[in-house]
């Protein structure tokens, strides 16, 4: 009887991920809509927006309705001081503040990996990331940055705050030139930012960046960070997701936060990314927690708008008059129900 | 993963768009229609692969940002008072201009009062004087800004100068310069990844118009 029109694009899709997540060995994880507000303000620069909505609880104190999730995940999972791994998925509501200045609720799926992470839970946790973006449609991209590199290279420029944030907002920009504008205006020396801009233009599948990004990290004097990354990425070339990963240095995530491997997500018909996700091992340390974590969302409002997603709005119709016997017309509407004919019973209209 | 598909253009009404549309008509993306005398605002030639449509210049980020279009030209004021998530992936190097604080001539900055400052660019105005430390009361006006310190409206105004003969006519000079300004070349971030190679044969394109300098596109 189970009819798949019925659901939302946003139902069969969590659906889906759900079930892809449960066959690799994660564990679903159900959280209350609240927690306390102070966990977020203590650490506003790890969530996308930074208005929350608050209310007191009975007992007084602040509470929150969750931004996000991770935070609580991390907050509230044992990471066995980082000897054994925990894997876990959610699908749950978060509350922020949409591009129209308004609070919204969204409905966000994805998963977490906590404690011991070694590279094959990265190439693990990238391989259901594509997968999952597979799962929404065949068209898709998972951009793949190394973010140590990308930081390294913005320190090879200036060290002051004010100046790496604006060459990580330019490289966020793919804006090269702004990159050369910033680098000169700080009194760095030209040639300082070649490194940064080299990873900047790149965009392109695995086997033809791996070299540039292998000269890169030869100048930053990272050639070990390049190597884990490269095994990572590697890892996947037997999988039929591989042709579908680029990799892109646009992809910035606060480093106060994250390290690693970062990633987006994106399919053809939605106009922003639908998926985001990488490595916190910073937010772990900060949560006083021992381990590394990597983890993704995937951000099904996004999907209300993609072809071929919208109800149709056609039935089998069984008209009847004032008169006929209800029990008639309710066995037949049961009937073609049960032979899944999509059926809707309406009273004529009154002459 | 690459759309053989066409690329949509939003140009700036008006005669940045004009300037920048003949830049891509010499870079090898031509569409005659769109210069004609018409009240039509979507014009295509599928053989250069090209739609072009025109909209507000304060609109172009938006169409971008939401993907009605792939790629758009806006001004880096536009860009940086509403950041839209966008990538800015040239400076095409015309409709050059600077954004600047300007006062009446003779005007004397009182440290000790809150500084009202006139503008239609309230996010740069708060992000400048933010950057500086100092308290401001933003007033946002939609046009004729230059009249806010002569009518004691505001102090200062936050604006756009070309020439800087407006500001000229109605006694007022420029006081601080706050940045320069020039149309960019922007690009949605999902349309990016889907029409990469089309894209970046386009910008490419231009790029080499630009730095040759035959452009014939002067500020």
């Amino acid at each position: 009887m189970y009819n798949e029109t019925f659901t939302s694009p946003e139902e069969r899709i969590a659906a889906k991920l759900r079930t892809l997540y449960g066959m690799f060995g994660y564990m679903p994880y159900k959280m209350s809509k609240f927690e306390e507000y102070d966990l977020y303000a203590r650490n506003k620069e790890f969530l996308i927006s930074d208005s929350i909505i608050t209310f007191t609880d009975t007992d007084g104190r602040l509470m929150a309705l969750k931004p996000d999730v991770t935070l609580s995940i991390i907050k509230n999972a044992d990471t066995a001081g980082g000897r054994t791994t925990t894997k876990l998925f959610y699908s749950e509501n978060v509350y922020r503040v949409s591009r129209g200045g308004t609070f919204r609720e969204i409905m966000q799926t994805g998963l977490e990996c906590i404690g011991n992470v070694d590279n094959y839970c990265l190439a693990e946790v990238l391989l259901l990331a594509a997968k999952s973006l597979a799962a929404v449609r065949d068209e898709y991209v998972l951009d793949v940055c190394q973010l140590d590199l990308l930081f390294r290279a913005v320190d090879l420029v200036s060290r002051d705050g004010a100046v790496q944030s604006a060459l990580l907002r330019c490289a966020e920009e793919k804006n090269v030139h702004g990159i050369k504008e910033t680098a000169k205006n700080a009194g760095a020396p030209e040639t300082a930012a070649e490194t940064l801009i080299s990873l900047v233009e790149l965009y392109a599948k695995p086997d033809e960046a791996l070299p540039v990004i292998a000269k890169a990290a030869g100048k930053l004097g990272m050639t070990d960070e390049f190597d884990e990354f490269k095994k990572v990425i590697k890892a996947l070339e037997g999988t039929d997701v591989y042709d579908n990963i680029r990799i892109d240095f646009s992809i910035v995530s606060d480093r106060n936060y994250y390290n690693g491997i970062a990633f987006k997500g994106y399919v053809k018909g939605v106009p922003e990314r639908v998926l985001s996700g990488g490595q916190y091992d910073r937010l772990v340390e900060k949560l006083s927690k021992k381990g590394g974590a990597i983890g993704f969302a995937v951000y099904t409002d996004t999907l209300e708008r993609l072809d071929g997603n919208s109800y149709q709005d056609e039935a089998e119709r069984i008209v009847y008059r004032q008169g006929d016997e209800p029990g008639a017309v309710l066995a037949k509407a049961a009937e073609l129900a049960a032979k899944g004919i999509k059926v809707r019973a309406e009273a004529a209209e009154n002459e | 993963m690459n759309d053989g598909g066409i690329l949509n253009i939003a140009l700036p009404k008006g005669r940045l768009g004009e300037k920048v549309y003949a830049m891509l008509e010499k870079a090898g993306y031509p569409c005659p229609e769109v210069i004609g005398d018409t009240r039509k605002l979507i014009f295509e030639n599928p053989d250069a692969g090209v739609r072009y449509f025109w909209v507000k210049p304060s609109d172009v980020a938006i169409y971008v940002e939401r993907g009605a279009a792939d790629l758009g030209v806006a001004g880096k004021d536009i860009l940086l008072e509403y950041e839209p998530d966008v990538y800015e992936l040239s400076d095409l190097r015309t409709g050059i201009c600077r954004m600047a604080v300007a006062a009446k001539k003779g005007f004397r900055d009182d440290p000790g009062k809150t500084l009202r400052v006139a503008t239609k660019f309230s996010h740069i105005a708060r992000m400048y004087y933010a950057g500086k430390g100092r308290d401001i009361d933003i007033i946002h006006l939609n046009g004729s800004i230059e009249i806010a310190p002569i009518l004691g409206l505001s102090d200062v105004i936050m604006d756009i100068v070309e020439t800087g003969t407006t500001l000229r006519e109605n006694d007022l000079e420029v006081i601080a310069e706050v940045l320069p300004i020039s149309a960019r070349l922007i690009a949605n971030k999902s349309g990016f990844r889907f029409k990469y190679d089309r894209i970046r044969a386009l910008t490419e394109a231009l790029a080499e118009l630009v730095n040759s300098g035959k452009g014939g596109v002067k500020a």
